[in-house]
């Protein structure tokens, strides 16, 4: 299996994201997703280093797709993204918009944020050219198994959801500015303080989910540690991680060994409780009753608990 | 022309009380999981779609089967089948929301329309004219989070037929795109139509105040006489940072009768009415109301004082993304 590096979720600093690109250039990854998903307020911070950014990473030997943004409604928004295919790049969609603007015959990829929830949808974006297709990370390994055994058919390499923070949910309202009392258009960038999204908690102090802008992420760290056999039995091609503000390398280079058999079932999870002690882990989406469960060893700790 | 009244109905009964009381069209799904209202004791057999069409008919309304949830991997032939016996009742159109089922519906029940269901979110006209062109769809159900005058920009750029919820339960994140209660619960408007099921609902007495919780999560904590809302997810109150509070939406329903005249202005065709879980007679009154507000509109007369409120269970109401508070 390969591994894929998805869009940063988050809003860094333009130095912050150029640098954290620079080191993935170097890492073990095969594949790199750039550009804004959430927001399309943030990309005038970082925009222009995005082709140099996209040259270092294809000179480091990285496929490099880019990605659209998740909820297209703005003009200079439908804008952006009819200008995503010129970058020379294949391009990710996660809002059919990015569908709409393609040119013909063009081969795309499609992200976690387009509905694939079963062989018809899969089958028809392959028709239209899909080539690599993320799956919705709510989807249950029956469908995993499902999908994947129709993509091999159409040549379409099947990606699932491998670490990081669940995207659950994107609105039109910003829940960063509205935790500020401010309207979208005025947020004064206030997701900026929160590089890896702001933790909310239920009223017992139990922690759920975290804000990250329009975007509602999970409280917990989707982690495929005790999946990755059975996804590899299912004919799963690559793990997503997605990008986080702290330790990532550390973390490419885990799952890489995880993969290639370096790491056994289980010390993958040790290692992030070492650097961690109070992370919270999810894979229930995969195998378990509801998302936020996990099956690790640790389930005392899990984010279900 | 007169705005289209598009009611819910949940049960038979329901679809009879929204014709008699005024409803252009209902909307209404199959007793099982292909429509995103997948409720317990809601919806029709076929032989109850059968004979509810052909009441409607009767009536001169018209009536759309939802079949908005994304058919799971394995079982598609549910979703088809749906799509099948709707034709086959005399839906006047379906209203999907997969792609797949979207592209099975065009190629093998041309004659049947086909809406957008508001779970495709489509926010734009870009896309909205990309479902027209490649799948025939001839209306859009617009997502709950664009305002009147982003409304009022798609539908001058598409020459599909626009509808916007102006009444009931609000989703405050793009509907069709969340995954907030599968993951507390398993259960998910996607995949099994059910957003904060009742099944995973806990209400517990905390010294005489109640704790409504959601899969085990603390979603509400309300003192003795105060309004207990159904816990849904993203209407908790919730903390982050320094806050507490409804930290992504109060527990607010819709109401956007204010703003008739400026849908009407915007080019929406139809106005949607949200609640296939509500009973009859809610569903009549509201019907009423709306019926009597766009006869009101098209005659050149006021519109009726507002009578509306006392028919959100004492929930506060806002228009949502319509006015642009949002933005």
């Amino acid at each position: 299996m390969d591994l894929t590096v998805g869009p940063n979720q988050f809003f860094w600093s333009a130095e912050t994201w150029a640098a954290f690109y620079t080191d993935l250039a170097q890492s073990l990854v095969d594949r790199v997703v750039v550009g804004e998903l959430v927001c399309s307020k943030r990309l005038p911070f970082y925009q222009d280093r995005i082709p140099e950014t996209i040259s270092r990473l294809v000179e480091a030997g990285k496929e490099v797709a880019l990605t659209s943004l998740a909820l297209v409604t703005l003009k200079r928004e439908r804008k952006l993204t009819a200008d995503l295919a010129a970058m020379g790049v294949m391009v990710e969609i996660n809002d059919l918009t990015a569908l709409a603007h393609l040119p013909e015959n063009c081969a795309f990829a499609v992200g976690p944020l387009v509905n694939v929830y079963n062989e018809g949808t899969l089958k028809w974006l392959a028709a239209q050219g899909a080539r690599r297709i993320c799956l919705p990370p709510e989807l249950p390994i029956a469908s995993v198994k499902a999908l994947t055994q129709v993509a091999s058919d159409l040549g379409v390499a099947v990606e699932v959801w491998g670490h990081g923070r669940l995207p659950l949910a994107i609105s039109g309202r910003c829940y960063h500015a509205r935790l500020h009392g401010r309207s979208k258009d005025n947020c004064q960038f206030a997701c900026e303080d929160d590089p890896d999204g702001l933790d909310v908690l239920t009223g017992d102090g139990k922690p759920f989910m975290a804000m990250n802008g329009v975007q509602t992420l999970s409280d917990s760290y989707a982690c495929t540690d005790h999946q990755i056999d059975l996804l590899r039995q299912a004919g799963v091609s690559a793990l997503r991680l997605s990008p986080q503000s702290d330790g990532f390398l550390k973390l490419c280079k885990l799952y890489r060994q995880r993969l290639d058999g370096d790491l056994p079932r289980g010390d993958l999870e040790r290692s992030l409780r070492t650097a961690d002690p109070n992370v919270r882990l999810s894979d229930g989406f995969l195998t378990g009753s509801h998302g936020a469960e996990w099956s690790g060893e640790s389930g005392a700790r899990s984010a279900a608990s | 022309m007169v705005m289209e009244i598009v009611c819910p109905a949940g049960t038979p009964a329901a679809l009879r009380a929204a014709v008699k009381a005024g409803a252009h069209t209902v909307y209404c799904g199959f007793n099982d999981e292909t429509n995103a209202r997948n409720f317990p004791g809601l919806n029709f057999d076929r032989a109850e779609m059968r004979a509810g069409i052909a009441f409607a008919h009767d009536h001169g309304a018209k009536v759309l089967v939802a079949i908005n949830t994304f058919p799971r991997a394995g079982s598609e032939a549910i979703w088809k089948r749906a799509v099948a016996d709707a034709e086959i009742c005399g839906a006047d159109a379906v209203i999907l929301a997969d792609l797949g089922l979207l592209d099975y519906a065009a190629r093998s029940h041309p004659g049947l329309r086909r809406h957008l269901s508001v779970q495709a979110a489509a926010a734009n006209a870009d896309i909205i004219n990309f479902y027209a062109e490649t799948f025939g769809v001839k209306r859009v159900v617009l997502p709950r989070v664009l305002s009147v005058p982003e409304i009022a920009g798609i539908n001058s750029e598409t020459e599909v037929e626009t509808e916007v919820f102006v009444f009931g339960g609000l989703c405050v994140m793009a509907e069709g795109r969340c995954s907030l209660s599968s993951y507390a619960t398993g259960l998910s408007p996607n995949m099994n139509g059910v957003c904060s099921p009742a099944s995973h609902v806990e209400y517990q007495n905390d010294q005489g105040a109640l704790n409504a919780r959601l899969g085990g999560y603390l979603i509400h904590h309300v003192e003795r006489n105060e309004p207990a809302p159904y816990p849904t997810l993203c209407k908790g109150c919730f903390s982050a940072g320094e806050k507490t509070g409804h930290l992504f939406e109060d527990p607010v329903s819709l109401n956007a009768e204010r703003l008739i005249p400026q849908l009407q202005k915007a080019g929406v065709t139809a106005l949607k009415i949200e609640g296939r879980q509500r009973s009859k007679s809610y569903v009549a009154q509201v019907v009423r109301y709306f019926r009597a507000a766009v006869d009101a509109l098209d005659a050149g007369q006021p519109m009726p004082e507002g009578m509306l409120a006392r028919l959100s269970e004492g929930q506060a109401m806002t228009t949502g993304a319509y006015k642009k508070t949002w933005r």
